[in-house]
């Protein structure tokens, strides 16, 4: 143990092998860290010249069709030979499925939270919680046949067919909004259980000494002060519910239509897109670049609503700790 | 109440008034609370408590109503098939070995670079502006949707941005003992659609990885320190065997997530028909039978479970409806295998915790 068989250390050495590895590994962890920021830049460097400004020779979507037509147009034709790309259509069918899921969604998901963070005991939640993981791990696809196969002919056609005298189209998006509603419960349950469970235990004390009840102590306190956290959850279940593709695609149908029936076919942006990939367009023709123009109208809207949704997350974060 | 009122100075009290006041007469209206409000409070109870199991209703349906419309169609041939015209003949081998090497080449792609990024955030950028940007980064790349990865998959190695549009390319990268022929630009292969899946999984990765990481006291770290290691035989020795159970339990449930993927390998252009398995490989024994398939697989035109699925369910003979749902349930059991690998790995992670 003595010191002197140990070599002499310099500790002032700059430049030896241990420290070229350390900065080396450290490069290259960097470089793992900025792959997601190059998959965003790719993503928006696609969407870009593919839609806004092409690389000279080629030309983009909305150089060669007008931003105004494309956003009031209310026909949405690119297969025809008289081509018509007015994007309406498709926000309708997309805002009429993601509304019905919202309609159904939020308030039986925040429900859910109010019940699970107030009323359940902990073997409740506990019980409940994986059920809840299953539920949001069950593939879009799966979701998309239980509409087509079991909502449309067995709950819609028997109710609103059968008994209030509507015409229900087996594509039609109210099934396709009740299953994106299923999808979209657990992101609201989850979300907003962890805001209402943020709320400080004295708040809801300080009710309960006032004489409320649990349901005043729940709705009328714990709820309001969580009230940011839970619009957060509401917001990025629509952003969900806005981009959900493959459920959409197969229970909406393909039918761009300008209408509020929720019975009748619908066709979404996120269906188009999945329809114009389908078929073997030419690149470089214009029915192909729409697809472009779709995706970046599709995901800024998607963005907005998560940036939007993060900043009132944020916001929240700061009250109580 | 008795401590409370001790501690009120007797002096400061107003002497009680004899006739009730209005305040008084709400207090006991509060104690005598009218029936109906009873039953709103109890109403209201079991509204939360029936949203709450609203989600296991539908999941109970909706796992009845698969196993009721595919109960006759999952047989040992519907596993070992090819799709087909004739519905009693469909089976789902081209999409699982399809599904096996797009989540299997997915995660092999992924892991590394997810734990690696994770590291970076965690261990040493800890602050300023280049970690803003990469967190800011991540949360909005975990809400966009997942078909506009596929877009980009398709854009980035689909096409290549269209580079080899006129003179695609057949780069032959020699092995020593064979050779692989790699397309440029990589077309519709399994390759392609295993590098979208990988940059979807990513963000999922890369949190579960910082969780695992961030709970890993500080003082354990120090103590390394201490000993004379440097900052990277720390992370190697020190700080990732403990995470690793952590991590294992997010990437399984990525893992779980990229296999029930079916928007972006449609943009990729995962084949709707296809009698072939990637590499020829129909089972664990052709490996040794025919081994150079290894390396064409990734090469290969592929086709995925949930691919199959869609079409099926979008064909619009009637039989087709079971086929689907024999292969949903195929699909669910896979899942669940990956969930329950899942929680047995977060539930060894929580018990091997020694601090």
């Amino acid at each position: 143990m003595s010191a002197n068989a140990l070599p002499p250390i310099d500790l002032k050495r700059r430049f030896s092998v241990m420290r070229v590895r350390e900065l080396t590994i450290r490069a290259l962890l960097l470089g793992c860290a900025l792959v997601s920021v190059l998959t965003t830049a790719g993503i928006i460097y696609v969407l870009v010249t593919e839609a806004l400004i092409a690389i000279p020779p080629e030309k983009a979507f909305f150089q060669e069709v007008s931003p105004v037509e494309f956003f009031t147009g209310t026909q949405w034709t690119p297969q025809y030979q008289d081509k018509h790309f007015g994007i309406l259509p498709l926000l309708a069918g997309t805002f009429l499925v993601a509304g019905i899921a919202a309609v159904i969604g939020l308030p039986i998901g925040l429900a859910g939270s109010i019940y699970l963070s107030e009323y359940a005991s902990r073997r409740t939640r506990n019980l409940i919680k994986p059920i809840l993981e299953i539920l949001a791990g069950i593939p879009t696809v799966v979701f998309g046949y239980f509409a087509l196969v079991f909502i449309t002919p067995y709950v819609l056609r028997p109710i609103f067919q059968g008994w209030l005298g509507f015409e229900v189209n087996i594509f039609n998006a109210a099934s396709a909004g009740f299953v994106v509603a299923i999808m979209i419960i657990p992101i609201v349950t989850s979300l907003s259980e962890e805001a209402l469970r943020s709320v400080p235990q004295a708040l809801r004390e300080a009710a309960y000494a006032l004489g409320s009840t649990k349901y005043q102590v729940s709705a009328k306190v714990v709820v309001p002060a969580a009230l940011s956290g839970i619009l957060a959850s509401f917001l990025l279940a629509i952003s969900r519910a806005v981009g959900e593709t493959m459920a959409v695609a197969i229970a909406a149908g393909q039918s761009p239509t300008m209408t509020l029936n929720p019975f009748q076919s619908v066709e979404t942006m996120t269906a188009f897109i999945v329809n114009v990939s389908f078929g073997d367009k030419p690149q470089g023709s214009l029915e192909w670049k729409s697809l472009f123009a779709v995706a970046i109208t599709l995901f800024v809207m998607t963005l907005a609503m998560n940036v939007i949704s993060q900043m009132i997350m944020r916001r929240f974060r700061e009250v109580y700790q | 109440m008795n401590a409370a009122s001790t501690n009120v100075p007797s002096a400061s009290v107003p002497p009680p008034s004899v006739r009730p006041t209005e305040s008084t007469q709400d207090v006991l209206h509060v104690r005598r609370r009218p029936a109906l409000s009873r039953w709103f409070e109890r109403g209201f109870e079991w509204t939360c408590a029936a949203s709450t199991w609203f989600g296991l209703g539908v999941l109970v349906v909706l796992l009845i109503g698969v196993l009721w419309q595919g109960a006759g169609w999952l047989t040992w041939s519907f596993l070992t098939n090819y799709d087909s015209r004739h519905p009693e003949n469909a089976g789902v081998i081209a999409g699982l070995w399809g599904s096996f090497w797009l989540v299997s080449l997915a995660t092999l792609l992924t892991v590394p670079i997810g734990v690696g990024a994770a590291i970076f955030l965690e261990e040493y950028q800890t602050k300023g502006w280049l970690r803003t940007l990469i967190e800011v980064n991540l949360s909005n790349l975990a809400g966009v949707p997942s078909i506009v990865y596929g877009i980009l998959g398709m854009a980035v190695f689909v096409k290549m941005f269209g580079v080899f549009q006129h003179d695609p390319q057949l780069l032959e990268l020699s092995l020593g003992f064979t050779s692989v022929e790699i397309p440029l630009p990589f077309g519709r292969t399994v390759l392609s659609g295993a590098m979208t899946l990988a940059l979807l999984m990513l963000p999922v990765v890369i949190v579960a990885s910082r969780e695992a990481l961030r709970a890993i006291p500080p003082s354990i770290r120090h103590a390394s320190y201490a000993l004379g290691a440097t900052h990277w035989q720390t992370i190697r020795h020190v700080v990732l065997p403990v995470a690793v159970p952590g991590i294992v339990t997010g990437v399984i449930l990525a893992v779980a997530r990229a296999a029930g993927e079916t928007a972006p390998l449609l943009m990729i252009g995962a084949a709707i028909f296809l009698a072939r398995t990637p590499g020829g490989i129909e089972s664990p024994a052709d490996v040794f039978r025919h081994p150079h398939g290894l390396l064409e697989a990734p090469f290969d035109h592929f086709t995925a479970l949930p691919i199959q699925i869609y079409n099926w369910v979008s064909r619009p003979e009637p039989e087709y409806r079971h086929v689907a749902a024999a292969a949903i349930l195929v699909l669910l059991a896979v899942l669940q295998v990956f969930n329950v690998t899942a929680s047995i790995a977060r539930a060894r992670s929580r018990s091997r915790a020694r601090w």
